[in-house]
């Protein structure tokens, strides 16, 4: 059994609590989510906080909903429901496609999205699907609500614009309509943290032409979208030539590490050959889409 | 060509399944464990028991500046706080290892590998105890490590051990078996000769519990009760009591129910003796039990073979001759564990199940500044190594040949007629027939029908592997006359006491780890002396309650102790005859034994049940000359020779070509370990080799970085496989008993860890063929598959 520093414990009974927790317990307090982040980190001895605040009980954020053209995620909506949502499965199948391959059931079944996000990992998953849709992070912190994009929400590894005595509180999704998306991710087994991924989204014209697309890398080293690949593809009609572009622009555009998980060319190849899979995926789906959303 | 056609099966075999003793009964031990009930040494609390926990080193490779308690021992919890120092102060700071080294408890000098014990705090609990680990200051001179065995033996190398005497290298040992100028001469004059380095990585066994004690030494009556989590409960008795001076009489070992062992708890840990310590010097009862990565880190790996394999052949593919040099990486310490005489395990069954005309191999073992160990996760003491050398050499052969690799096999088995079977290192096989075993795997793979599917799938561009493993196993160590560990002889002892009313106790020297002691000896047992499983009760574990014996691994149990089993009921069961004819009035003679039951020849309706039997044991009944009031019987059983069980493996692979990912698509087993007792045990056993093995081939390593820390300290880093990664197992079997083990039975608890890997490789090189790749090393992960692809295979070390 590994065994964290002490700490202190306390539940939360409402947003307003935990802010007010997070403010009264100041700066060695973290709340914990599913904790499937934060408790390992603390089994080590890597995290230590005095204080642990509890949002478990926030059920006001744990929900999932389409409410015009976004669709909303409270914070503490746990992978599983990402994963089985229908809702999710139609819209973003990008989503669908992370959740599977996201640790395991166990996992799934506490982690939420919004510790994703906050722990900021660099071969977190659901950070590189927010950056593709476009989402946009509610964050609430004693003088209000912030609406940050992620470009403006994710700092780096680890790193988020969500200060000590703030709470990401939802994460919104637009909707766009003939629209398609995918993830893949290779691992070394399944559970295990991503060798690397890859997610796109794109949107079709009535040309049939490429008039939306984002393209995002998981644990290569890049915490934005491929922008190179955008330039290239819009007003395109999809092609493979394109895809392979694409993969080459993506390989180009990340700076991986050499890990236990593969060495630095074997990364770069899998962001080519990774972008190309999505890409395509995520035509194949825009294009059968075209008919069935209607917003 | 077709390799594929029927032939009559061994009719020893008899093609019918003939179990043991009520055959697939579901195990006694099983309902404990699906209700959450288990005792495991974790669970264990006594009266006003304490907690320790271990100080580790944080670097490699340091000489030991200075250790200040002061804080620690302030912390208000703590009660002792022990170091390299105070052992010493004991004669305790080193400890004897299973192959004749020391290994210290405490960092008393230096520091020779991360994550070495270097100092032990006992508290009030086990939280306090790990919060006062941070309050002890330890001052390290950092050394450079040695990491890579390859430079171990370079001049200039630091000097690991230099605490033995006149020691100036990192050199352990260097062992041959074979006779080097007959193969020289059959590799000089052969058609084609083929080399190829080969690396097993270190691996480590992994068990779902990790190690831990818990220790009470009474002081008013000198008694040691030690909580273990160990293999070998009476053999850690006995070294016990060489170590610490206590008496043997007055230490008493007890191994709960173990939550997997595979060779990781054979040996003897510093935590266990330091809990034995913290006992003595608080005079309370101490339980120490490490977590996740003290058990990565710290205990005994497996592998790190480094091989040289060559192998001789006529060009037609008859197989001519095998030599190795290997380059093995014990470790700070050489705390292997294996019969004494065989520094590197029976290694030198690399000769496989093939009819050589020479073998020769030769290992040196090195000193690392990596944890100790080098024989554990289910290896038979290194027939792992040997096999899968002997399986990707016969492989690499076939490629060269440009030969079926299941036709080469078939070509070259040792002959069902040439057993027992002499091989060139000094062996004797005790049964075989082979190709039966091989023709059933490839029949239940569809061998032809996946070839065909394979030459479509490589015109599309598919990548589409086949690879098949065939190895015999070793096992059952071992007679008395041929090895023995730290002097103490290789065999079990088994006692039988039926009680008056027919119900039965067997109490065995083995100890299970999980492979289901309570129901195969009781079922061995039931077979004897005919009464139901359920009413004989299986003892084990306990050095106070079970007769002296060496314990469970190398696939031992059943080749010795089930032997033992064996005998002590048919003692019993002589012994009954003489009661019963007692009993009926009659010559022992002329009684007729069926199960159960002995009756008078000629007359079935008069006889006695083993119960009855029992009863007039212990009543009233007038003895014969020389027979006590009693049923029972003991005996000690020193095994004649060793067993070989064998097995035909076939794995089908699927790699992406884009990404290097390796999917098992199927897995073709066909074990032969002899009789069978328990069937469906015996298939437990094989799945959960096979996933071992699958584990291995894909995932699994221990590696260091050039500072010697290391890589593989977590479950994060080191990786398992789960259910996602393995097929539906396709299990078969042949039967071909052993002529010298009472019931016939080899043991099979470590064939398919042995057997599989080789499979699973053979058919990543054989879907990666159409890139010219002729070896790649284990583990296959998908970017070692990717970088073979490029042509740029490397070894992991
Ligand atoms: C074995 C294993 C495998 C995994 N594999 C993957 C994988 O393949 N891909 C992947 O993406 N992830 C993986 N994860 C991580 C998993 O998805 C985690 O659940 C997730 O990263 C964190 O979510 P959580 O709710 O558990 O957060 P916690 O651990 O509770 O918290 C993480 C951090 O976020 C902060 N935090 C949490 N919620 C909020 C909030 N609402 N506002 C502000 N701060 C907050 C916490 O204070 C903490 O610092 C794995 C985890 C494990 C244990």
């Amino acid at each position: 059994m590994q065994i964290p520093a002490p700490f202190d414990y306390v539940r939360a009974s409402s947003v307003d609590n935990a802010l007010a927790l997070l403010d009264r317990h100041g700066a060695e307090s973290r709340v914990v989510a599913g904790g499937h982040s934060l408790l390992p980190m603390m089994k080590l001895r890597l995290a230590r906080p005095d204080w642990l605040i509890d949002i478990n009980d926030l059920y006001e954020l744990d929900y999932l909903l389409v409410d015009g053209p976004v669709l909303r995620i409270g914070a503490m909506a746990r992978h599983t429901t990402l994963l089985e949502s229908d809702d999710i499965k139609r819209l973003f199948p990008i989503i669908t496609d992370a959740e599977r391959v996201i640790a395991d059931p166990i996992v799934r079944n506490r982690g939420t999205i919004g510790g994703s996000l906050c722990q900021a990992d660099p071969a977190e998953d659901l950070s590189t699907v927010c950056h593709v849709l476009e989402a946009v992070a509610v964050v609430r912190g004693p003088a209000g609500e912030r609406m940050l994009s992620m470009a403006d929400f994710h700092r780096g590894p680890y790193e988020t614009a969500v200060a000590q005595n703030e709470l990401l509180i939802e994460v919104r999704m637009p909707i766009r309509a003939s629209s398609g998306s995918a993830y893949e991710k290779v691992e070394r087994r399944v559970g295990d943290w991503a060798v690397a991924a890859a997610g796109a989204s794109v949107t079709l014209g009535s040309d049939g032409t490429i008039s939306h697309v984002a393209v995002g890398l998981t644990a290569v080293g890049l915490d934005r979208t491929v922008t190179e690949v955008e330039a290239v593809l819009v007003g395109q009609a999809p092609t493979e030539a394109l895809f392979v572009e694409a993969g080459r622009l993506a390989s180009l555009a990340c700076d991986p590490l050499a890990d236990q998980r593969g060495p630095i060319d074997y990364k770069r190849h899998l962001a080519d050959e990774l972008t190309r899979r999505v890409l395509r995926a995520a035509c194949r789906r825009a294009a059968a889409s075209v008919s069935e959303i209607t917003i | 060509m077709t390799i594929l056609e029927d032939r009559p099966t061994n009719p020893a075999a008899g093609g019918h399944d003939r179990p043991i003793g009520h055959g697939r009964m579901q195990r006694k031990e099983d309902p404990r464990f699906v209700r959450g009930k288990g005792h495991y040494v974790d669970d264990i609390v006594l009266p006003g028991m304490l907690h320790g926990a271990i100080l580790r080193a944080p670097v490699a490779h340091a000489r030991l500046v200075s250790i200040d308690t002061t804080e620690a021992l302030a912390h208000p919890k703590v009660l002792a706080v022990i170091t390299g120092a105070d052992l010493q102060a004991l004669g305790l700071a080193w400890a004897p290892t299973l192959s004749m080294d020391v290994q210290a408890v405490l960092v008393t000098d230096k520091v020779r590998f991360q994550g070495q014990e270097v100092a032990f705090v006992v508290a009030e609990d086990r939280y306090a105890a790990r919060d006062a680990l941070e309050l002890i200051q330890v001052e390290y001179d950092v050394l450079p490590p040695v990491v890579d065995a390859r430079k171990a033996m370079d001049p200039g190398a630091p000097v690991i051990r230099d605490d033995l005497a006149g020691r100036t290298d990192n050199h352990i040992f260097d062992w041959e078996a074979g006779d080097k100028a007959e193969t020289d001469a059959v590799f000089a004059s052969a058609d084609v000769v083929v080399s190829q380095e080969i690396v097993y990585p270190r691996v480590h066994p992994a068990p779902m519990e990790t190690c831990g004690a818990v220790a009470d030494f009474d002081p008013i009556d000198g008694r040691l009760t030690l909580y273990e989590t160990t293999q070998a409960p009476h053999a850690h008795r006995t070294l016990f009591a060489m170590v610490s001076g206590i008496p043997e009489h007055k230490i008493r070992v007890v191994s709960p129910d173990i939550g997997g062992g595979f060779g990781n708890k054979v040996g003897i840990y510093p935590g266990y003796i330091l809990a034995v310590v913290g006992s003595i010097v608080t005079g309370k009862p101490v339980k120490w039990v490490e977590d996740r990565s003290e058990n990565l880190m710290s205990t005994s790996f497996a592998r790190d073979y480094i091989m040289q394999g060559e192998i001789a052949a006529t060009k037609d593919g008859k197989i001519l001759a095998l030599r190795t040099n290997v380059l093995a990486d014990h470790g700070a310490f050489n705390a292997t564990a294996q019969p004494t005489k065989y520094p590197a395990g029976f290694f030198h069954i690399f000769t496989g199940s093939y009819d050589l005309a020479a073998a020769h191999c030769t290992v040196t073992g090195v000193y690392t500044n990596k944890a100790p160990g080098g024989v554990a996760y289910a290896c038979s003491f290194r027939v792992t190594e040997a096999v899968y050398l002997v399986e990707r050499m016969v492989d690499i052969l076939a490629r060269k040949l440009d030969m079926d690799p299941a036709e080469l096999r078939l070509k070259n088995f040792i002959k069902p007629e040439q057993f027992p079977y002499a091989n060139k290192t000094g062996w004797e096989y005790d049964s075989g027939d082979y190709e039966p075993t091989m023709r059933l795997s490839m029949k239940m793979a569809g061998y032809d029908e996946l070839r065909r599917e394979q030459k479509e799938k490589r015109a599309r561009g598919e990548l589409m592997g086949i690879g098949i493993s065939f190895f015999t196993e070793t096992v059952g160590a071992g007679p008395r006359k041929d090895m023995d560990i730290l002097g103490l002889g290789m065999a079990d002892g088994a006692e039988l006491r039926i009680h008056p009313t027919g119900k039965a106790v067997v109490r065995i020297s083995v100890q299970s780890q999980g492979q289901g002691h309570e129901t195969t000896f009781a079922q061995i047992v039931a077979e004897e002396i005919g009464i139901p499983p359920e009413d004989i009760d299986v003892v084990h574990g306990d050095t106070d309650q079970t007769p002296f014996g060496l314990g469970t691994y190398g696939s031992r149990s059943t080749p010795v102790s089930g032997a033992a089993v064996a005998l002590v009921a048919r003692k019993v069961r002589e012994k009954a005859r003489f009661i019963a004819a007692a009993m009926l009035e009659t010559r022992p003679e002329d009684l007729e034994w069926e199960k159960g039951r002995w009756f008078v020849k000629g007359d079935p309706s008069v006889g006695k049940t083993i119960a009855e039997i029992a009863m007039g044991a212990h009543g009233t009944v007038a003895l014969p000359e020389g027979i006590e009031g009693n049923l029972d019987a003991e005996v000690t059983y020193d095994p004649p020779n060793l067993t070989f069980p064998f097995g035909a493996y076939i794995c089908v692979v699927d790699v992406d070509p884009g990404t290097g990912h390796v999917k098992v698509r199927r897995f073709i087993a066909v074990d032969d370990c002899g009789t069978r007792i328990n069937p469906m045990i015996i298939e437990g056993q094989i799945h959960g080799g096979l996933t071992d093995g699958v584990g291995m081939a894909l995932m699994e390593f221990i590696e260091f970085d050039a500072e010697g820390n290391c890589l593989g300290g977590s479950f994060m880093d080191y990786l398992i496989p789960t259910a996602m990664e393995v097929p539906d197992w396709e299990t078969g079997f042949t039967v071909t008993p052993s002529p010298h083990h009472p019931i016939g039975a080899k043991g099979i608890g470590e064939s398919a860890t042995v057997g599989s890997p080789p499979a699973v490789v053979n058919a990543v090189v054989d879907a990666l063929a159409p890139f010219g790749v002729v070896h790649m090393d284990m583990p296959c992960t998908p970017a070692r598959v990717w970088e073979a692809m490029q042509g740029r295979t490397r070894p992991p070390v």
